[in-house]
């Protein structure tokens, strides 16, 4: 069985799911019931995972969010129901292949101490029978990945590791042979506020380049805000309160349970939650520094500027109408250096930060590779804010 | 004849013994060894079954030694066969306890994890939990080897091998020439052999324990 499957999924061009699926996970109707227990644990449960996506499993202790979460390797059976990983009948598998590609993060990191941070990492490419030079080369990666330079902590043991290193090095194994999807039980929980914030921002990073599929439980509702792209709050017998995304859930409360769980202080969460990729973006002309003068000038239009792009269409340089006066032949380096860009993922608060910050009314985004996406401005931001009130009102109204 | 005089004459004999005694425990505490880790291996997952296997041990634990080697005479005969089965019996009990104490003392997070990335029970036991339990059943093995090496001296009872002769000829004859001396060489052979023992416990301890849980 091990290696018989022919799309075993431990290449990275097999690990990603069919463009066409775009289910990354799927329960369907998944009920757990333990013998002698009159409640189920997890009960009729249909709960869809978009590939790429963060979803946040976010409950009280006894909500059964651990248990739903550890239904999806198969860390627990389920009584009925049926359950699909990257396309695949995750019940018709064998359960330790199925595990072995799906990345799975604990709280505490679950790192084995009498192995060295190298070998932790190693473990699951190792039972894939990878090559050493293989092992060693995917270990040096990650490593460099989760910001743990390979010479220096290659060979240390966890103990010799603070917990936030030591749940960088439980990311990095998580994603040794480049699981489609990612499985996150708290992983975050034990560390202090400052070093957790920190790990928090470096998964939005990291999943800014690797577009990993993540079931993420946590209990802290900041927390599911800031992660997660959608939020399934959950109450007792893993019952989905509500499914949606950070801002829907903020503006438009499915039940009073959500609302309860939630709390105030809608306004401002709206800002610190939502993210940049979420609202529409402006577009302002565009220009390189091999353009004509000319040809730029009559670009310009009503918005009296353009952002000047390298050739691989990063940001660097503002340029007015006032720079181009009287040039001929290319732009070349006038203009203003744009100041740091935000990313899709920054929250709209930063972007704010930014922008009051900024000399220039505008600010560029940029996407994966630091390519140009677009701007914001203090008006996108204003107007996305009572975008999203508006359709939340109209939902509301709807319901 | 004073004492030293005494283990000059009886050196090469005193060696021999010696020798006897020290191979008869290593051989014994490997077997137990063996033997107990594959017992705790099997019943550690189950309290019943541990509980079975621990108070079997110690049940066999608490046949004085004297009459256990009198009662193998009969199936075993005189010689070596009753005196090893007697030692690996005994060994077993430290050897199967710390065997299962180990076992479940791998912290469960650390097994969920090892089962959550996809390792299979026998690489778990092999990869994680046997790795991790090491050190207390290496404990286990010494103690058993301290005991091996005390009930070792009384095997000569049914002419079994090693430093018991010995002390055995000394306290039969006592009063008589080199009766004390006798006892003695036997006596603080078996010391010095244990002693040697456990430094050796302390060195194989040292090397086979990985440095992350090292103490």
């Amino acid at each position: 069985m091990p290696d018989s499957s022919p799309d075993a999924p431990d290449s990275p061009a097999a690990g990603a799911a069919p463009a066409t699926d775009r289910a990354g996970i799927e329960l369907i109707n998944v009920t757990k019931r333990y013998p002698g227990q009159k409640t189920p644990a997890v009960d009729d449960v249909t709960l869809t995972v978009p590939v790429g996506e963060i979803v946040v499993l976010l409950g009280p202790s006894g909500s059964g969010k651990t248990t739903t979460m550890r239904l999806i390797n198969r860390l627990i059976e389920p009584t009925s129901g049926k359950i699909t990983v990257a396309g695949r009948d995750a019940l018709g598998l064998n359960p330790t292949e199925l595990r072995r590609h799906i990345g799975y993060v604990i709280q505490d990191a679950g790192l084995f101490p009498h192995m060295t941070v190298a070998t932790n990492v190693g473990l699951v490419p190792q039972m894939l029978k990878w090559d050493r030079k293989r092992i060693a080369d995917r270990v040096d990666e990650l490593l460099d990945l989760v910001d743990l330079p390979p010479d220096q902590y290659r060979d240390r043991y966890p103990r010799e590791l603070s917990g936030g290193q030591r749940q960088r090095v439980g990311v990095a194994r998580a994603l040794a042979a480049d699981p489609p999807v990612m499985l996150m039980d708290e992983p975050f929980g034990a560390l202090d506020p400052i070093t957790r914030e920190h790990l928090q921002d470096s998964l939005l990073h990291l999943q800014d380049e690797l577009g990993k599929t993540i079931v993420f439980v946590t209990h802290d509702i900041n927390e599911a805000l800031k992660l997660g792209d959608r939020i399934a709050i959950l109450d007792k017998g893993s019952r989905i309160a509500q499914f949606g995304t950070p801002q829907e859930i903020l503006l438009n409360p499915a039940d009073a349970y959500v609302e309860q769980f939630i709390g105030g202080g809608q306004a401002m969460r709206l800002l610190r939650f939502s993210r940049v990729a979420d609202v529409p973006l402006q577009q302002v002309p565009e220009a390189a520094p091999g353009d004509d003068a000319d040809a730029v000038r009559d670009r310009l239009g009503d918005t009296g500027f353009a952002v000047v792009l390298d050739e691989r269409r990063r940001p660097v340089r503002w340029i007015t109408a006032a720079n181009l006066d009287g040039v001929t032949g290319p732009v070349g380096e006038r203009g203003e250096d744009v100041a740091d860009p935000i990313r899709g993922r920054n929250t709209l608060q930063q972007a704010l930060e930014t922008l009051i910050q900024s000399d220039h009314e505008c600010v560029p985004v940029v996407g994966r590779g630091g390519v140009y996406q677009g701007t914001v401005t203090l008006a996108t931001v204003q107007n996305a804010i009572r975008e999203m009130r508006r359709t939340a009102e109209r939902a509301g109204a709807g319901a | 004849m004073n004492f030293w005089e005494y283990l000059r004459s009886r050196q090469e004999l005193l060696v021999f013994e010696t020798w006897q005694h020290a191979s008869m425990v290593f051989q014994c505490v490997v077997a137990a060894l063996l033997l107990g880790v594959a017992v705790g291996v099997l019943v550690y997952r189950s309290p019943r079954l541990s509980g079975f296997a621990t108070g079997t041990a110690g049940a066999v634990f608490t046949i004085p030694s004297l009459a256990l080697l009198g009662l193998l005479i009969t199936p075993l005969g005189l010689g070596v066969a009753p005196s090893v089965v007697a030692l690996t019996l005994y060994s077993l009990l430290p050897i199967v306890r710390n065997t299962i104490v180990g076992l479940n003392g791998v912290d469960r997070t650390l097994v969920d994890a090892a089962r959550g990335i996809g390792m299979g029970r026998g690489r778990i036991l092999l990869r994680v939990e046997l790795p991790l339990a090491w050190p207390v059943i290496l404990t286990g093995a010494r103690v058993a080897t301290q005991l091996a090496m005390g009930i070792g001296a009384i095997a000569a009872y049914v002419s079994g091998p090693g430093l018991g002769e010995q002390i055995f000829s000394g306290l039969g004859r006592l009063g008589g020439a080199n009766s004390v001396n006798m006892t003695l060489a036997g006596t603080l052979g078996v010391i010095v052999l244990a002693l040697l023992f456990d430094g050796c416990f302390l060195v194989i301890g040292r090397l086979t324990t990985p440095r992350g849980i090292r103490a």
